[in-house]
Formats: C-alpha cells, structure tokens, sequence
C-alpha cells in the first residue's frame, strides 16, 4: 500500500505463492471451472488489487488464497505457498491455526458476515484467545486500540455492541478491527467498501490504508472499482474469466496497460458529452412534497424541470429520495402537496386517473433488469406487449416494428423466442429499454439503470442511450449515484440529499467549483483513478477541517 | 465520443422456434427414474379408478356366502367381512377414495388459491381480515376441527368434502398469498401497472405463470395430504360411508384378520401408501425441474 | 421534555401511555395476548358446534324415550331455549372451572360428566405423547443435524429416501405392519409362504422376527396398571408415532440446519480458523434455537393428530379414541371439550416455541 507521501514502502521476502490455481463450481447439475490456472505472489507488506467484472473469479482467487472453497466449490489443482508451505496439502487442522491467526479475511457485507448473537467484541478476540495468541484480557485491550486507530466512534464501549447496533462503514471498520486481531502477515479484503455510499467509503478506505501500513501487512484486495483499487494498491492484477488478463505496477497498469481487455476497462471514465442547454420543458416539477403512508417525509418541497430532448441527472446517497422521486413522477406515489406538469398540461398526480396515452408517454426502466423482466414471457412477448395495448398494431405490423425495436437496441431476432433467463445482463437491459421504447415515449426515467452491470457493458448501454436520444429526440431523468456516469450523459444535473434539492443546474456548473457544501462532500468523496487522489484529498480535508461524519 | 458502427448482438445461433410445449418436452427427457416410477403408478391408479367397472370382476356390493373368505382362483385377494370380493372392492376403492381427495383438493386449491392471490395484490382489510381467520382456523389441528366438524353435520359425502375443502383451503391461502406476495413486488408488475394494465391482466398474465409451477406442486402435496386425512378418517369410520368401497374403512372392516397373520388388511393400506409415494416422487421432481426450465441453453 | 414524552405517546401507544418495556417482554406479552385471542375464538368456535346442531337434534338423540317433555329437558340441558351470548359465557365459565357438561350418551342411566370420563383419558394420552416424544424429539435431532452435517452423504441419502417414503404413509398402515410382525412372531413357521421358501430362508426369516420383542398388540390400560407395565404396553403405539413423527422432524431439521450452515457468519468462523465443535457450539447454536423450537413444536402438535388414529388402531383408551367414539353416537359435548383439550394443547406449543425463538433473538434481546 502507498503510504501517505506517496513512496513506496519496503517490500520484504515473498509472503504468499500461488502457482496454477484451478478452482470450480457446481451448479445445473455439474462442476464449471471459476478459476483457470492463476499465478500470482505477493511479498510481505505488499498490496495487489484483484480486479475484474462479475465472474471473472476475483472473490473464489481471494478466498483460495487462504486455501478456502466456498461450499459448491473445489480446488481441483494448484498450490498455494504460504510462507514456504503449501496450504493445499496441508491438514484441516494445520489450516485453521493459520486462519485468523497469520491469514485473515474481511468481507463485502459484514452485516451478514458478523455473528448476530454475539458482541463485536468477543467476536473481535475470538480468533487471538483460541489460537492462545493473548490472554482475553490483553486482547481486550488490543481490541480498543485498534478499534481508536480505525477511528471507531467510542473505541472503549463500541466493542459492547451488537452487529445490528452499528452502521454499516462501522461494522466493516470493526470487522477490518478483527482481521488485524492477531496481526497477521496476510489480510484477504475482498470488496469491503462496495455496500457503502461514496461519502462513507473515503473514511473506510482511509482507515483501512492507514492500519494496513501500520503494521506492514500484505493484503489482496478484491475490488471491481478501478479507482478504489489505485487508491489501496501497489500492484494490479487484472482477472477476467477466471485468467489473468495482465499483472502491473499501479502507476504503469494506469498509465499504460499493455492489454486491449484493460484499456476498454478503463475507457468508461473518458466517456463524456457536452451539454446542451434547453429553455423548453416537456417536464416540470413544482415544490413536491412525498411521504409513505403516515410516515416520515421522504421528499420535501422538490422543483426539477427536465428540458425536452435533453438528460437530467438526478445524484444522491442513498436515502436521497431519488427513487421516491420517480415514484412520484410516473404516479405511483402520488404527492402530497405540489403540482408536476407534463408537455405544459398538469399532469393527475395518481396513476390510477392518467390517461392511457399519458401512461405511453411516460416510460421508465429500472435498476435490475431480472425484476423488471417477466421470467415466463419470451422476448417476442415482452415487447410486442406495449405495442398491441397502446397503438393496436396486430400481424405483420406488429411483427415489423418489434424487427425494428430490435435494431435499434442492437440485437438480432434470434433473441425474440429467448426467455430472460437465457440472456445477459446487458442484453436484458436492452430490451427493457425495446419495451420502453415501444410505446413511443418522450419521457424516460432510467432509475440507476447502469449501476447493475458491469463496466464495459455500463458503457454500452449508455452510448445506446445517447444515440437513441439524438435519434428519437426523447428527454431522460436518469437518477443515478455515480458521477462517471453523470458526466459521460448529462445535460443538467440535480443533486439531492435527504429528500431536498441541494443543487440544480448546468452539467459543467455543478461540476465546477465553487459547490454548495453537500455537493462538495459528495463530489469530492468520488475515488479517481490518480493513484495520490485519496491522499491529497485526506491532506486537503485535513487542511480544510471538513469534520467527518463517522461512517 | 466516436461513433463507432455499433456491434449488433446476436445469437450465433439459427432462429428455433421454441414452444412452451417443446420446453416441457425437454423437461420431460430429463426426468429422473423415481419421477418416472411416480407418473406411471400414478397413471395405473387414475386408469383403473377411471374404468373400475370394466376391469373388476364382480359388482361393488356383490355378497357371496363366505366371509373372510381366503385367497383362491374365485377370489383373488379373499372376501370381506361381509363376505364381498376383496379385489373388487379394492378396485372400486380407487374409485371413491381417489375421486373424493381429488374433489376436495380442487375446490380447496381453487378457493385457496384465488383469494390468496387476491389478498397478496389488493392487501389493506380484506386480506388482514382473511388472514386472521386463517391462522384461527389453522390454531386448531385440522383432523381434530374435521372431527368436531363431521359430529356435527353427520358423515355424508358431501359433508366430508365441504369440511375438508374448507380446512385444507387455509393452507393452500397461505402459499398462495406467500408466493403471490413474493411475485407482486417485482419490478415487471410495477410495470404492467405503469402501462396501465387492469389487475385480471396482470393477475393472469405476470403473477400467475411464475406462480404455478410451486402451486402446482403444491397442489400434489395437498392432494397426497387430502387423501391421507380422508383415509384416516374413513378408517376412524366418520367418513366415507358403506357401502361404498373405500381403502381407509376396508383396512378398519379387515384389521382382525391381522390377528391371524393375514396380510389382506395390510392390501388397502399399501395401496394408499403407494399412490401418496409416487404423487411425492412427481411433485419432487416437479419442485426440482421448476428451476431447470429456465436454464437450458 | 413534556411536549417529547407527549409526542411520542401520541405516536405510539394506542392507550395514550408508553411504558419504557424490554422488546422482548413486549414480543412476549404481544404474543401471549395473541394467543389468548385465538384461544378465546376458537372457544367460539367450538361452542357453536351446539347452535348448529340441526333443529330435530333433541329427538333424534332421543330415540324411543322422545316424549314433549323429555326433549324440552334436553333442550333445557343443552340451553337452546336461551340466548347464544348467555349460553356461551356460561358454558366457557364452567369449562374454566373444569365442568365441561355432561355426556349425552349417559342421559337415561345416571348422568356422568363430561369431566370425569375424560380426565383418566387425558392422562393415558398424555402419558403416550410424552413418552413418544422422549424418543422422538432428541433422535429426530440427533438424525436431522447428522444428516445435515454430512450432506449429500451416503447417510443422508438414504435416511432421506427412508424418510420420504415414511411420511407418505398412513399411521394405520405403519401401525398394522408393526402389529403385523409381532404376530408373524408366532403365525410365520404355519403360512403357505413360509411353506414355499427354502427351509433355510424360512428359518431365518423365523429367528429374525423372533428378535422382534413381542410387544402387546393391543394396548390394554386401566387406572390400576402399574407404571412399567403402562410403559410395556403402550410400546407399540408409542413406536408407531416415533416413526412417523421422527420422519417429519428429522427432514425440518435438516433442512432448517443446512440453512444456518450456509450463513456467511459461518463461513466467517471458518475463515477465523474455529475449530469444527466451536463453530457448531458458539456460532451456529446460538441462532439456530428459534429454527430448531419451531420444528419441534410442529411436531409435537402433529403427534396430537396422530395420537388419534393410533389409539383407535391399538385400542389405547386415550382422548383421542373417546372423540371418535364420541363423534360416531354424535355426543357433542364430549366432542367440544376433547376438541378444545387438543385445541389448548396446540395453541399452548406454538406459544412456547414463538416465545423461545423471541427470547433467542439477539435483535430483540439488544434492542439499538
């Protein structure tokens, strides 16, 4: 891991080998190969990121290294040195004194990954007092300690809790707390700052680094975010399809990657349009006020105007109400107070008293394309659906527009008889968007419709949507928590936190300096892929005494 | 950014028209040994309830003078208590204790199944209201309610469908408003809503096919439990009543002759426990292959 | 302070007052409250079975005796010449007081209560039920979490092809190939098929069911059996149940088990280099009692369904061969007071698991 004035720190012997490694998994009935023959060494104090898309082995490579197959999978080949010793070959028994004690492991979701019936603190010393490394009362103590360096809220009685009684950034602080119980030469993190929102995960990563650095530990860190992992590591290793694709210093894997598979991974960022300003609004929002059935108001007072033909961004955490204000928009939580006008005409705020044809001009596609997706119905089905109910086309017109649809997400008609089941990831997304477009819409509200799918698709997708907006001229509100993404499609952007508008404006206005403070927060807490970014931005904070809210 | 001629995806793979009918037939190929043991004992069952007159060989309630008769050329299995041929009454036994469980069944999983859906996608009083009295009605064992029941409305058949129907309906209610629930809250409902889809579109379109394959197999659970409550109760002797033939009560008429180490008592018996075990094979299969379906590339 | 303590009564408590209450006393009493709700209905319940008996009830139980006279004293007796609201309270306080009528089936000779008939069945059952749950209850464990332990094992498949096809079959069926080994013990050597079979097969067939201890086949009890001997005889319905009910059980535990075992915490443990026994004990354990206590008491209220066939079957005199009994001559009232001494029963051990799986809650017992 860097350290924080950006010199390399001194690498000692080879720590971790691990030659060949096979690894498969069982489903449909049989064994499929996840990893396929991976290299990879690691010298003690040393990071190497893992990186890759869904499926490229990255966690099953992470877990194996500590001679480890989830249940459903097998190592079928290969060995793994640890300080000279193959774990593979190893006795069950010889493994788990090395588990917790000198291998460690910290997990994506540590909500599930904690034991719910037993405190954080006895969960934290387990691992020291079974493997008689200290005495309870010694690890006790050590607990505290390292729960103040990773910057814990109250690091004496934190401990007391219960995993359900902490939030999430601090439930993966005090799980990092409790892989560092026995000091241990080799620390496992495998995406431990995925769950959390961008705000959180800054403190997260800065924690993690710091401890890491301290006591010179050697981790592997599993990650799908390029940024993230030019923050943590010294080496990248890119995976894909259980292989390795390239292995790299950070600086020159992101500076120069020799692979063409790595340069399209990092082509996402460099994706950006410039805006166009509109005066003339097919959608305008005014002072919305939302709540769910009798409780807390989750939208308060909310003005958003979306100019024809163009792409609002809507940013926000999670809990923004960013989602609520789709709900909202296509009526399935009518507002309380406030009035939304569509193409100049009030628009009904109930669903239940708009018009078919205003239901067909307001089209939305959403985050996970599985649910969105009738699994019984066949492509043909799906879209010819809107077709039939909206404009009534029947036989071969019908069949000619669904051709036509097709083209334009760019698929071929050998999909229509597939079931979704059958299609990827990307592929599903893009007949969302043929049954949206179906209906001929000149509104849609695209919630988070690139966040489930894995980069180079993310990419895709969005050149598709840009195209088909200059095509078709149809306006977009895509509600979003990523900033890429904003740049690579916006024309204005709305920036939301807790159920307010912080800030509305011009792409390149919000984007700018100066920023209202949350925007500042927000914008700044994105990783880049400057492997120093995290460091200046600490030194900058520092500087600046920007408080942080304890994740 | 460039625009570079897009890469049209396609499927590498000639345009096969694939019917649902095609799909099951896969299915079907793949089904293992017990789920082809399961459909053929059942089919037996259904064949020979279904032509019960042709195939036995005496009249239902035909009597002849010997009773408990032993087993010989004339009567293959022996004769009764009252002296009626065992095989006969075996056969027409299919008959009654089948149709009647398979009866029952239908109108519970079809007054179970309708309201629990509805109750999963309207939600509010009604299904507040339903589901309370189903976990009032389910507070008490079923076989205990149907006894209270049956002491009160006397043991006719139509009595002993209508309270069985009505007790077993709780349960089908509940899975039904479970999975409905689970399917309701997934996004292509939503929008099917947004489009502007009335809710029988929507109830038969987008819930239902993703709901039957579990109350289907459901369905043959509840059917195998049905016709275990109703044996039960026939051999309790409060349900069907003679001189129908019916399995539960036969085991019952017979069960002295067990005493002499004769197994024609044990013959009733087995024929239920064989029909509840290939109907538990079926719906085994049924339950695993549900998934399959969707995976076969 | 005030306008807080105000606010927050207002949004709470329907009573208008907020007692600061451990989640888990609230859950409970919550529960408890529920509980007595259901009892209460179904005592409704079960006390309308005598509004829906059909008008010419009176007469028809009467028979050869049915003069105007005697059936307005039945219908007296039976209080259909009051109203059901009056009638219900006081038929539910005499059942809270033990009195629970008379019998119907005792109307010429001497009145005999319903109470007094039940009682000594009450205990007959209750012995077989918690003698058969001795066995059952730690050997479906025990089966359940050694199946679920070694998966996929030759074990496991075959204690669950066993128990699949066990719980396809009926208790008589179970009940009468169980009694018909016993009596093979003595019939065997003198059947045809004996005769048929080489002497050797014969011969051991003969010497195997011989092991078979040669349990009572019928399952006669007084108040005067001495306890051994109530043991010795009720052996084989109790075995009968045990078979059927560990079959259930055991395939729940699995299941509810191989559950747990693949939470993530789990694999946590394992990672931290925990040691086999201390994964079961300290982190699977600690969250599987709720899993574990619903299973149970499912069984259990299954063996209450189960009892009555069994009893019939081996002519046990327990409640559940006095409701048969009682619903073939159409005796209501012993019918209402078996059918909520087995309604109590169930609703009582759903209770007791719903509070243990809310005492074992570690999001309730530590609230946030």
């Amino acid at each position: 891991m860097k350290n924080s004035s950006g010199t390399a720190r001194e690498k000692g012997t080879d720590l971790l080998k691990v030659r060949n490694l096979h690894v498969e998994g069982f489903s449909d009935e049989r064994w499929h190969p996840i990893v396929r023959g991976v290299d990879l060494s690691l010298k003690r104090g040393e990071v190497l990121g893992l990186i890759g898309e869904s499926g490229a082995g990255k966690s099953t490579i992470g877990l194996a290294a500590m001679g480890y197959a989830k249940p459903g999978c097998r190592i079928t080949q290969g060995s793994v040195l640890f300080d000279g010793v193959d774990l593979l070959s190893m006795t069950e028994a010889r493994r788990r004194r090395l588990r917790g004690s000198r291998i460690a492991y910290v997990a994506q979701s540590a909500a599930a990954w904690f034991n719910p019936a037993h405190r954080l603190l006895d969960q934290t010393v387990e691992t020291a007092v079974a493997h008689g490394i200290a005495s309870r009362d010694k690890a006790n103590s050590d607990a505290i300690d390292l729960y103040r360096r990773l910057q814990l809220p109250e690091p004496e009685s934190i401990g007391f809790r219960y995993p359900h009684q902490v939030s999430g950034g601090q439930l993966q602080r005090a799980m990092t707390a409790m892989a560092m119980a026995c000091r241990p030469d080799l620390i496992v993190f495998d995406e431990p700052t995925t769950a959390l929102d961008v705000t959180t995960q800054v403190e997260v990563l800065a924690s993690i680094r710091r401890i890491v650095e301290d006591f010179n530990t050697a981790a592997i860190y599993v990650t799908h975010d390029l940024a993230v992992v030019a923050q943590m590591a010294d080496r990248i290793m890119v995976l894909r399809h259980g292989q390795t694709v390239e292995e790299a210093d950070t600086r020159q894997m992101l500076t120069a990657p020799a692979q063409e598979y790595t340069r399209t991974l990092w082509a996402v960022r460099k994706l950006a349009k410039p805006e166009i300003q509109t005066h003339d609004h097919i959608l305008s929002i005014d002072n919305v006020t939302a709540a769910y059935a009798g409780r807390v108001k989750v939208l308060v007072d909310v003005s958003i105007k979306v100019p024809r033909g163009r792409t609002v961004a809507v940013v926000g955490e999670s809990g923004s109400g960013k989602s609520t204000l789709a709900r909202v928009v296509t009526g399935l939580l009518p507002a309380i107070s406030g009035s939304i006008s569509f193409d100049a005409k009030p628009l009904p705020l109930s669903l239940k008293e708009r018009s078919k044809d205003l239901l067909r001009r307001i089209q939305m596609i959403y985050q996970s394309p599985d649910s969105a997706l009738n699994p019984r119905q066949t492509v043909e089905e799906i879209i010819a659906r809107p077709l039939e109910f909206y404009l009534g086309l029947k036989g071969q017109q019908r069949d000619r527009r669904i051709a036509e649809l097709m083209h334009m997400i760019e698929m071929d008609e050998g999909f229509l008889d597939r079931l979704p089941g059958e299609l990827s990831g990307g592929q599903k997304q893009r007949i969302c968007l043929a049954r949206a477009l179906a209906a001929n819409p000149e509104l849609i509200i695209c919630d988070e419709v690139t966040s489930a799918l894995d980069q180079i698709v993310q990419e895709e997708m969005l050149t598709l949507l840009m195209r088909l907006q200059r095509e078709l001229g149809i306006s977009y509100i895509f509600i979003t928590h990523d900033i890429a993404t904003v740049r690579a499609i916006a024309d204005e952007v709305v920036v939301m936190h807790q159920g307010k508008v912080v800030e509305q404006g011009l792409k390149t206005e919000i984007l700018t300096p100066p920023h209202a403070a949350y925007t500042e927060l927000l914008l700044s807490s994105v990783p880049e892929m400057d492997p120093d970014w995290l460091t200046t931005l600490l030194a900058r904070r520092k500087n600046q005494g920007i408080a942080s809210a304890a994740g | 950014m460039t625009s570079a001629e897009p890469v049209i995806q396609t499927t590498g793979a000639p345009r096969v028209k694939r019917t649902r009918r095609s799909r099951m037939r896969i299915a079907l190929k793949k089904a293992p040994l017990s789920a082809w043991f399961g459909m053929g004992v059942t089919l037996c069952y259904i064949l020979v309830a279904l032509f019960a007159p042709l195939i036995a060989p005496y009249r239902e309630t035909q009597v002849f003078s010997e009773a408990f008769a032993p087993w010989s050329h004339e009567f293959m299995f022996g004769t009764d208590q009252l002296g009626r041929d065992m095989l006969t009454r075996l056969i027409y036994g299919a008959r009654n204790t089948i149709g009647i469980a398979f009866a029952t069944t239908t109108i519970s999983f079809t007054a179970g199944v309708t309201l629990g859906l509805l109750a999963a996608m309207y939600r509010g009083w009604p299904d507040q209201l339903l589901s309370r009295a189903v976990d009032v009605l389910m507070s008490i064992p079923s076989l205990i309610f149907a006894l209270m029941l049956l002491s009160i409305f006397g043991s006719s058949i139509t009595s002993l469908v209508l309270i069985i129907a009505l007790l077993d309906s709780t349960r089908m209610f509940r899975l039904a408003r479970a999975v409905g629930l689970n399917v309701v809250v997934m996004d292509f409902v939503e929008v099917a809503q947004l489009r502007g889809e009335g809710p029988a579109w929507i109830l038969r379109r987008e819930i239902l096919p993703n709901i039957l394959p579990p109350l289907i197999a459901e369905f043959g659970l509840r059917f195998c439990f049905v016709f275990l409550t109703i044996a039960a109760l026939s051999f309790l002797g409060v349900g069907i009543q003679p001189p129908s033939a019916d399995w539960g009560s036969m085991v019952r008429e017979n069960a002295t002759l067990i005493t002499y180490g004769d197994v024609t008592p044990l013959l009733p018996a087995g024929a239920i426990a064989l029909l509840t075990v290939a109907v538990n094979f079926v719906v085994d299969w049924v339950l695993h292959s549900t998934s399959g379906l969707r995976d076969e590339k | 302070m005030l306008a807080k303590r105000a606010a927050r009564a207002a949004d709470g408590a329907p009573l208008g007052i907020r007692m600061r209450v451990n989640p888990v006393a609230k859950t409970v009493l919550q529960r408890l409250g529920l509980g007595l709700v259901t009892l209460f209905i179904v005592s409704i319940i079960i006390f309308s079975a005598i509004a829906m008996l059909p008008g010419d009830f009176a007469k028809a139980t009467l028979g050869q005796s049915a003069t105007p006279e005697t059936v307005a004293a039945l219908q007296h007796e039976i209080g259909l010449d009051r109203p059901p609201i009056q009638r219900y309270f006081s038929w539910i306080g005499k059942m809270a007081q033990g009195d629970f009528g008379s019998s119907f089936a005792s109307r010429t000779g001497y009145r005999r209560t319903v109470a007094e008939i039940i009682a000594p069945r009450l205990y007959n059952t209750m012995f077989l039920a918690v003698m058969t749950a001795l066995v059952a209850v730690p050997l479906a464990l025990g089966l359940g979490i050694l199946a679920a332990l070694y998966r996929n094992s030759w074990f496991d498949r075959l204690v669950n092809t066993v128990t699949l096809t066990t719980i396809s079959f009926p208790e008589f069926f179970v009940a009468y190939i169980l009694a018909f080994l016993i009596i093979s013990r003595d019939t065997f050597a003198g059947t045809q098929f004996a005769q048929s079979l080489p002497v050797w097969l014969a011969v051991s067939i003969n010497w195997t069911l011989n092991v078979v201890p040669k349990f009572p086949t019928l399952a006669n009890i007084s108040d005067q059996t001495p306890f051994w001997e109530h043991v010795w005889r009720a052996a084989l319905p109790s075995i009968t149940l045990t078979l059927v009910i560990v079959a259930h059980m055991m395939r729940m535990t699995r299941a509810a088990i191989i559950n747990m075992l693949s939470s993530p915490y789990i694999d946590m443990a394992r990672l931290k280099g925990m040691r086999p026994m201390v994964i079961v004990l300290r982190h699977a354990l600690p969250n599987a009692w709720a899993p574990i206590v619903t299973v149970v008491a499912f069984n259990l209220a299954y063996l209450i369904v189960g009892v009555v066939v069994v009893e019939v079957v081996f002519v046990y005199p327990g409640v559940g061969q006095l409701m048969v009994d009682a619903v073939k001559s159409r005796d209501v009232p012993v019918v209402q007071a078996c059918a909520l001494v087995f309604a109590a029963t169930y609703i009582l051990l759903n209770l007791i698991a719903d509070i243990i799986s809310i005492a074992t809650n570690p999001r309730l017992l530590h609230p946030r």
